[in-house]
Protein backbone atom coordinates (compact mmCIF):
# COMPACT_ATOMS: atom_id res chain seq x y z
CA UNK A 1 0.00 0.00 0.00
CA UNK A 2 2.49 2.30 1.10
CA UNK A 3 4.51 1.20 -2.19
CA UNK A 4 1.19 2.70 -4.57
CA UNK A 5 1.06 6.19 -2.53
CA UNK A 6 4.57 6.63 -3.27
CA UNK A 7 4.07 5.79 -7.04
CA UNK A 8 1.12 8.06 -7.25
CA UNK A 9 3.37 11.16 -5.85
CA UNK A 10 6.14 10.03 -8.11
CA UNK A 11 3.65 10.31 -11.23
CA UNK A 12 2.98 13.35 -11.16
CA UNK A 13 6.88 14.58 -11.14
CA UNK A 14 7.38 12.70 -14.38
CA UNK A 15 5.06 10.86 -16.11
CA UNK A 16 2.51 12.53 -16.37
CA UNK A 17 3.98 15.99 -15.41
CA UNK A 18 0.57 18.11 -16.08
CA UNK A 19 1.66 21.01 -18.79
CA UNK A 20 3.53 19.18 -20.84
CA UNK A 21 2.62 15.13 -20.95
CA UNK A 22 -1.16 15.81 -20.17
CA UNK A 23 -1.43 18.86 -22.48
CA UNK A 24 -3.74 20.42 -20.00
CA UNK A 25 -4.41 24.16 -18.13
CA UNK A 26 -1.89 25.89 -20.73
CA UNK A 27 -3.43 29.10 -19.92
CA UNK A 28 -2.05 29.95 -16.91
CA UNK A 29 1.35 28.22 -17.76
CA UNK A 30 1.67 30.58 -20.75
CA UNK A 31 0.26 33.96 -19.48
CA UNK A 32 2.20 33.94 -15.55
CA UNK A 33 5.67 32.72 -16.50
CA UNK A 34 7.07 35.59 -17.03
CA UNK A 35 8.95 35.65 -14.25
CA UNK A 36 9.71 32.59 -12.05
CA UNK A 37 8.43 34.21 -8.63
CA UNK A 38 4.98 34.64 -10.51
CA UNK A 39 4.82 31.15 -12.13
CA UNK A 40 5.82 28.91 -8.55
CA UNK A 41 3.15 31.38 -6.85
CA UNK A 42 0.60 30.61 -9.57
CA UNK A 43 1.94 27.12 -8.87
CA UNK A 44 1.86 26.58 -5.20
CA UNK A 45 -1.61 28.31 -5.62
CA UNK A 46 -3.21 25.68 -7.68
CA UNK A 47 -1.47 23.00 -5.38
CA UNK A 48 -3.58 24.17 -3.13
CA UNK A 49 -6.59 24.22 -4.56
CA UNK A 50 -5.77 20.52 -6.21
CA UNK A 51 -5.01 19.25 -2.37
CA UNK A 52 -8.14 20.23 -1.48
CA UNK A 53 -10.61 19.48 -3.69
CA UNK A 54 -8.87 16.33 -4.21
CA UNK A 55 -9.44 15.27 -0.53
CA UNK A 56 -13.31 16.64 -0.71
CA UNK A 57 -13.99 15.20 -3.95
CA UNK A 58 -12.38 11.79 -2.64
CA UNK A 59 -14.74 11.98 0.50
CA UNK A 60 -17.82 12.53 -1.18
CA UNK A 61 -17.35 10.58 -3.70
CA UNK A 62 -20.16 8.16 -2.60
CA UNK A 63 -22.45 10.98 -1.57
CA UNK A 64 -22.70 12.84 -4.73
CA UNK A 65 -25.01 11.44 -7.69
CA UNK A 66 -23.39 10.67 -11.08
CA UNK A 67 -25.85 12.85 -12.91
CA UNK A 68 -24.76 15.84 -11.44
CA UNK A 69 -21.43 14.99 -10.46
CA UNK A 70 -19.35 17.80 -12.52
CA UNK A 71 -20.92 20.60 -11.09
CA UNK A 72 -20.78 19.45 -7.83
CA UNK A 73 -16.60 19.04 -8.59
CA UNK A 74 -17.22 22.88 -10.06
CA UNK A 75 -18.24 24.08 -6.91
CA UNK A 76 -15.98 22.40 -4.36
CA UNK A 77 -13.14 23.96 -6.63
CA UNK A 78 -15.19 27.65 -6.92
CA UNK A 79 -15.06 27.30 -2.79
CA UNK A 80 -11.10 26.18 -2.96
CA UNK A 81 -10.47 29.01 -4.76
CA UNK A 82 -11.95 31.73 -3.77
CA UNK A 83 -10.39 30.79 -0.08
CA UNK A 84 -7.25 31.08 -2.31
CA UNK A 85 -7.81 34.39 -3.79
CA UNK A 86 -8.91 36.07 -0.19
CA UNK A 87 -5.63 35.00 1.46
CA UNK A 88 -3.57 35.64 -1.25
CA UNK A 89 -4.92 39.21 -1.21
CA UNK A 90 -4.49 39.46 2.31
CA UNK A 91 -0.89 38.41 2.81
CA UNK A 92 0.97 38.38 -0.71
CA UNK A 93 -0.90 41.57 -2.23
CA UNK A 94 2.08 42.08 -5.18
CA UNK A 95 1.71 38.71 -5.96
CA UNK A 96 -2.02 39.21 -6.32
CA UNK A 97 -2.05 42.37 -8.41
CA UNK A 98 0.73 40.35 -10.60
CA UNK A 99 -1.56 37.08 -11.41
CA UNK A 100 -4.33 38.82 -11.35
CA UNK A 101 -7.31 37.63 -13.49
CA UNK A 102 -5.39 34.22 -13.39
CA UNK A 103 -6.32 33.43 -9.52
CA UNK A 104 -9.95 33.23 -10.66
CA UNK A 105 -9.25 31.16 -12.98
CA UNK A 106 -8.01 28.35 -11.87
CA UNK A 107 -11.19 27.40 -11.54
CA UNK A 108 -11.52 26.45 -15.03
CA UNK A 109 -8.08 25.00 -15.02
CA UNK A 110 -8.59 21.90 -16.88
CA UNK A 111 -6.02 20.21 -14.40
CA UNK A 112 -7.81 20.25 -11.28
CA UNK A 113 -11.42 19.60 -12.85
CA UNK A 114 -9.46 16.38 -14.44
CA UNK A 115 -8.36 15.38 -11.67
CA UNK A 116 -11.24 15.16 -9.58
CA UNK A 117 -13.16 13.44 -12.63
CA UNK A 118 -10.17 11.10 -13.44
CA UNK A 119 -8.71 10.27 -10.22
CA UNK A 120 -10.48 11.55 -7.02
CA UNK A 121 -13.78 10.52 -7.62
CA UNK A 122 -12.76 7.14 -8.27
CA UNK A 123 -9.93 6.16 -5.63
CA UNK A 124 -9.80 7.03 -1.40
CA UNK A 125 -8.68 10.08 0.36
CA UNK A 126 -4.91 9.22 0.71
CA UNK A 127 -4.28 8.14 -2.45
CA UNK A 128 -6.44 11.38 -3.45
CA UNK A 129 -3.87 13.25 -1.68
CA UNK A 130 -0.93 12.04 -2.63
CA UNK A 131 -1.80 12.62 -6.43
CA UNK A 132 -3.12 15.65 -5.88
CA UNK A 133 0.24 16.68 -4.30
CA UNK A 134 2.19 15.14 -6.94
CA UNK A 135 0.37 17.01 -9.84
CA UNK A 136 0.39 20.14 -8.08
CA UNK A 137 4.19 20.11 -7.65
CA UNK A 138 4.94 18.85 -11.12
CA UNK A 139 2.79 21.53 -12.31
CA UNK A 140 4.89 24.27 -9.97
CA UNK A 141 7.73 22.76 -10.94
CA UNK A 142 7.17 22.97 -14.95
CA UNK A 143 6.25 27.04 -14.31
CA UNK A 144 9.10 27.52 -12.57
CA UNK A 145 11.21 26.06 -15.41
CA UNK A 146 8.89 27.70 -17.92
CA UNK A 147 9.50 31.23 -15.96
CA UNK A 148 13.23 31.01 -15.50
CA UNK A 149 14.27 30.55 -19.20
CA UNK A 150 11.39 33.02 -19.95
CA UNK A 151 13.18 35.56 -17.37
CA UNK A 152 16.95 34.73 -17.86
CA UNK A 153 16.52 35.24 -21.75
CA UNK A 154 14.16 37.76 -21.73
CA UNK A 155 15.77 40.16 -19.25
CA UNK A 156 19.31 38.66 -18.33
CA UNK A 157 18.20 38.98 -15.08
CA UNK A 158 16.98 36.48 -12.45
CA UNK A 159 14.98 37.33 -9.17
CA UNK A 160 15.06 34.67 -6.64
CA UNK A 161 14.03 35.79 -3.24
CA UNK A 162 13.27 39.50 -4.34
CA UNK A 163 16.75 39.16 -5.11
CA UNK A 164 17.73 40.11 -8.65
CA UNK A 165 21.13 38.44 -10.20
CA UNK A 166 22.49 39.47 -13.22
CA UNK A 167 23.44 36.11 -14.80
CA UNK A 168 24.79 37.29 -18.28
CA UNK A 169 26.60 40.75 -17.14
CA UNK A 170 25.68 43.88 -18.07
CA UNK A 171 26.71 43.72 -21.38
CA UNK A 172 23.85 41.46 -22.33
CA UNK A 173 21.18 42.60 -24.86
CA UNK A 174 17.77 41.03 -23.47
CA UNK A 175 15.40 39.10 -25.70
CA UNK A 176 12.29 40.96 -25.50
CA UNK A 177 10.50 38.23 -27.72
CA UNK A 178 10.89 35.83 -24.75
CA UNK A 179 8.55 37.78 -22.10
CA UNK A 180 6.10 38.22 -24.84
CA UNK A 181 3.27 36.23 -26.01
CA UNK A 182 4.47 34.80 -29.14
CA UNK A 183 7.94 33.47 -26.98
CA UNK A 184 5.76 31.99 -24.40
CA UNK A 185 4.28 29.86 -26.97
CA UNK A 186 7.37 29.13 -28.72
CA UNK A 187 9.60 28.50 -25.25
CA UNK A 188 6.85 26.17 -24.32
CA UNK A 189 6.68 24.20 -27.50
CA UNK A 190 10.91 23.95 -27.63
CA UNK A 191 10.60 22.72 -23.74
CA UNK A 192 7.65 19.81 -25.00
CA UNK A 193 10.65 18.91 -28.20
CA UNK A 194 13.59 18.82 -25.13
CA UNK A 195 10.96 16.62 -23.03
CA UNK A 196 10.20 14.19 -26.30
CA UNK A 197 14.06 13.63 -26.93
CA UNK A 198 14.52 12.75 -23.40
CA UNK A 199 11.47 10.48 -23.40
CA UNK A 200 12.75 8.49 -26.37
CA UNK A 201 16.31 7.45 -25.43
CA UNK B 1 -20.16 55.08 -32.15
CA UNK B 2 -16.53 55.70 -32.95
CA UNK B 3 -15.64 54.42 -29.15
CA UNK B 4 -17.52 51.10 -29.99
CA UNK B 5 -15.80 50.36 -32.95
CA UNK B 6 -12.58 51.07 -31.27
CA UNK B 7 -13.20 49.02 -28.73
CA UNK B 8 -14.32 45.92 -31.28
CA UNK B 9 -10.95 46.35 -33.22
CA UNK B 10 -8.64 46.00 -30.17
CA UNK B 11 -10.94 43.31 -28.56
CA UNK B 12 -10.44 41.30 -32.30
CA UNK B 13 -6.78 42.20 -33.15
CA UNK B 14 -4.76 43.46 -30.53
CA UNK B 15 -5.86 42.00 -27.09
CA UNK B 16 -6.86 38.69 -29.28
CA UNK B 17 -7.89 36.32 -26.44
CA UNK B 18 -5.65 33.45 -27.60
CA UNK B 19 -2.77 34.86 -29.12
CA UNK B 20 -2.21 37.89 -26.48
CA UNK B 21 -4.27 37.56 -23.52
CA UNK B 22 -3.31 33.39 -23.01
CA UNK B 23 -7.09 32.90 -22.66
CA UNK B 24 -8.86 29.67 -24.07
CA UNK B 25 -5.75 28.23 -24.85
CA UNK B 26 -7.07 24.40 -24.31
CA UNK B 27 -9.36 24.19 -26.77
CA UNK B 28 -7.10 25.68 -29.02
CA UNK B 29 -5.14 23.27 -29.14
CA UNK B 30 -7.52 20.17 -28.68
CA UNK B 31 -9.59 21.48 -31.48
CA UNK B 32 -7.75 22.65 -34.34
CA UNK B 33 -6.85 19.85 -35.73
CA UNK B 34 -9.37 19.80 -38.41
CA UNK B 35 -10.99 23.08 -40.29
CA UNK B 36 -14.44 21.16 -39.56
CA UNK B 37 -13.74 20.85 -35.62
CA UNK B 38 -12.23 24.48 -35.41
CA UNK B 39 -15.56 25.95 -36.92
CA UNK B 40 -17.91 24.32 -34.35
CA UNK B 41 -15.71 25.41 -31.60
CA UNK B 42 -15.73 29.24 -32.76
CA UNK B 43 -19.22 29.31 -33.66
CA UNK B 44 -20.41 27.60 -29.84
CA UNK B 45 -17.58 30.05 -28.25
CA UNK B 46 -19.00 32.92 -30.09
CA UNK B 47 -22.69 31.98 -28.80
CA UNK B 48 -22.31 31.29 -25.26
CA UNK B 49 -19.66 34.16 -24.56
CA UNK B 50 -21.98 36.89 -25.70
CA UNK B 51 -25.12 35.47 -23.14
CA UNK B 52 -22.49 34.78 -20.59
CA UNK B 53 -20.84 38.15 -20.85
CA UNK B 54 -24.18 39.83 -20.18
CA UNK B 55 -25.50 37.52 -17.74
CA UNK B 56 -22.46 38.06 -15.36
CA UNK B 57 -22.70 41.50 -16.01
CA UNK B 58 -26.09 41.57 -15.01
CA UNK B 59 -25.65 39.17 -11.72
CA UNK B 60 -22.19 41.17 -10.94
CA UNK B 61 -23.40 44.59 -11.24
CA UNK B 62 -27.60 43.77 -9.99
CA UNK B 63 -26.96 41.57 -7.06
CA UNK B 64 -23.49 40.83 -6.08
CA UNK B 65 -22.97 44.84 -5.80
CA UNK B 66 -25.93 45.88 -4.92
CA UNK B 67 -25.54 43.52 -1.64
CA UNK B 68 -21.52 43.85 -1.89
CA UNK B 69 -20.60 40.23 -2.21
CA UNK B 70 -17.76 41.00 -4.65
CA UNK B 71 -15.82 37.83 -2.99
CA UNK B 72 -18.76 35.73 -4.31
CA UNK B 73 -17.69 36.52 -8.26
CA UNK B 74 -15.44 33.44 -8.98
CA UNK B 75 -18.16 30.99 -7.55
CA UNK B 76 -21.25 33.04 -9.02
CA UNK B 77 -20.06 33.55 -12.68
CA UNK B 78 -18.68 29.76 -12.63
CA UNK B 79 -22.35 28.61 -12.07
CA UNK B 80 -23.95 31.20 -14.06
CA UNK B 81 -21.91 30.08 -16.90
CA UNK B 82 -22.50 26.09 -16.21
CA UNK B 83 -26.23 26.82 -15.82
CA UNK B 84 -25.78 28.47 -18.83
CA UNK B 85 -24.46 26.11 -20.84
CA UNK B 86 -26.78 23.12 -19.81
CA UNK B 87 -29.80 25.57 -20.95
CA UNK B 88 -28.44 26.54 -24.30
CA UNK B 89 -27.87 22.85 -25.18
CA UNK B 90 -31.19 21.43 -23.91
CA UNK B 91 -32.66 24.48 -25.64
CA UNK B 92 -31.07 23.75 -28.92
CA UNK B 93 -31.66 20.26 -28.62
CA UNK B 94 -35.50 20.96 -28.50
CA UNK B 95 -35.81 24.22 -30.99
CA UNK B 96 -32.98 23.80 -33.62
CA UNK B 97 -31.63 20.59 -33.75
CA UNK B 98 -29.70 21.04 -36.72
CA UNK B 99 -27.22 23.27 -34.88
CA UNK B 100 -27.28 20.95 -31.93
CA UNK B 101 -25.64 18.48 -34.13
CA UNK B 102 -23.54 20.71 -35.54
CA UNK B 103 -22.29 21.74 -32.37
CA UNK B 104 -22.03 18.80 -30.45
CA UNK B 105 -19.65 18.04 -27.95
CA UNK B 106 -17.82 21.47 -27.98
CA UNK B 107 -20.88 22.93 -25.72
CA UNK B 108 -20.16 21.22 -22.77
CA UNK B 109 -16.93 21.71 -23.28
CA UNK B 110 -17.16 25.41 -22.92
CA UNK B 111 -18.11 25.61 -19.63
CA UNK B 112 -14.22 24.87 -18.46
CA UNK B 113 -12.79 26.97 -21.32
CA UNK B 114 -11.30 29.65 -19.31
CA UNK B 115 -12.25 32.32 -22.63
CA UNK B 116 -15.24 32.59 -21.20
CA UNK B 117 -14.82 32.89 -17.60
CA UNK B 118 -11.95 35.61 -18.40
CA UNK B 119 -14.13 37.51 -20.87
CA UNK B 120 -16.34 37.79 -18.30
CA UNK B 121 -13.88 39.05 -15.46
CA UNK B 122 -12.27 41.18 -18.01
CA UNK B 123 -15.27 42.95 -18.36
CA UNK B 124 -16.28 43.58 -14.20
CA UNK B 125 -12.90 44.69 -13.27
CA UNK B 126 -12.59 47.02 -16.42
CA UNK B 127 -15.92 48.51 -15.13
CA UNK B 128 -17.37 48.33 -18.91
CA UNK B 129 -20.77 49.61 -18.91
CA UNK B 130 -23.60 47.01 -20.27
CA UNK B 131 -23.36 47.97 -23.85
CA UNK B 132 -19.60 48.20 -23.39
CA UNK B 133 -19.84 44.50 -22.16
CA UNK B 134 -21.63 43.31 -24.80
CA UNK B 135 -19.84 44.99 -27.69
CA UNK B 136 -16.50 43.79 -26.26
CA UNK B 137 -18.35 40.06 -25.48
CA UNK B 138 -19.07 39.75 -28.82
CA UNK B 139 -15.75 41.08 -30.12
CA UNK B 140 -13.29 39.18 -28.02
CA UNK B 141 -15.24 35.90 -29.39
CA UNK B 142 -14.58 37.20 -32.95
CA UNK B 143 -11.39 36.95 -32.01
CA UNK B 144 -10.89 33.47 -30.58
CA UNK B 145 -12.88 32.32 -33.69
CA UNK B 146 -10.46 33.94 -36.54
CA UNK B 147 -7.54 33.10 -34.35
CA UNK B 148 -8.61 29.20 -34.00
CA UNK B 149 -9.80 29.35 -37.82
CA UNK B 150 -6.79 30.69 -39.07
CA UNK B 151 -4.45 28.21 -36.78
CA UNK B 152 -6.90 25.33 -37.87
CA UNK B 153 -5.78 26.19 -41.11
CA UNK B 154 -2.34 26.40 -40.82
CA UNK B 155 -2.29 22.94 -38.65
CA UNK B 156 -3.59 21.12 -41.69
CA UNK B 157 -0.83 22.11 -44.22
CA UNK B 158 1.56 21.03 -41.08
CA UNK B 159 0.40 17.63 -41.47
CA UNK B 160 1.53 17.06 -45.23
CA UNK B 161 4.74 18.51 -44.10
CA UNK B 162 8.18 16.71 -42.78
CA UNK B 163 8.32 17.64 -39.03
CA UNK B 164 11.59 16.32 -37.05
CA UNK B 165 10.31 13.14 -34.64
CA UNK B 166 10.57 15.42 -31.29
CA UNK B 167 8.96 18.15 -32.46
CA UNK B 168 5.67 16.78 -33.64
CA UNK B 169 2.34 17.12 -32.56
CA UNK B 170 1.90 19.49 -29.57
CA UNK B 171 5.46 20.49 -30.29
CA UNK B 172 4.97 22.13 -33.31
CA UNK B 173 1.54 23.63 -32.97
CA UNK B 174 2.67 25.37 -30.10
CA UNK B 175 5.38 26.77 -32.11
CA UNK B 176 3.58 27.22 -34.77
CA UNK B 177 0.87 29.51 -32.68
CA UNK B 178 4.19 31.23 -31.17
CA UNK B 179 4.52 32.54 -34.89
CA UNK B 180 1.02 33.33 -35.23
CA UNK B 181 1.02 35.43 -31.84
CA UNK B 182 4.08 37.56 -33.26
CA UNK B 183 2.14 38.57 -36.99
CA UNK B 184 -0.79 39.67 -34.31
CA UNK B 185 1.98 41.58 -32.87
CA UNK B 186 1.59 43.88 -35.91
CA UNK B 187 -1.47 45.02 -34.62
CA UNK B 188 -0.27 46.50 -31.89
CA UNK B 189 -0.37 51.01 -31.86
CA UNK B 190 -2.92 50.51 -34.13
CA UNK B 191 -5.19 52.16 -31.38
Amino acid sequence: MAKTIVQEFTKGLWDEIPPFRLVLGLCPVLAVTKTVENGIGMGMATTFVLVCSNILVSSLRKVIPSKVRIACFIIIIATFVTVVELVMQAFTYPLFLKLGIFIPLIVVNCIVLGRAEAFASKNGIVASLADGLGIGIGFTLALGALGAVRELFGTGILTIWEKPIQVFGPSFQPFTFMIEAPGAFVCLGLMLCIMNMMGSK
Amino acid sequence: MGDYIVLAISCILINNILLAQYLGNCPFLGTSKKMETAIGMAMAVVFVLVMAGVITWIVNTYILQQFSLEYLRTLSFILVIAALVQFVEMFLKKSIPALYAGLGIFLPLITTNCAVMGVCLINVNEEYTFLQALVASFSYAVGFGLALILFAGVRERILLARVPKPLQDTSIALVTAGILSLTFFAFKGMV
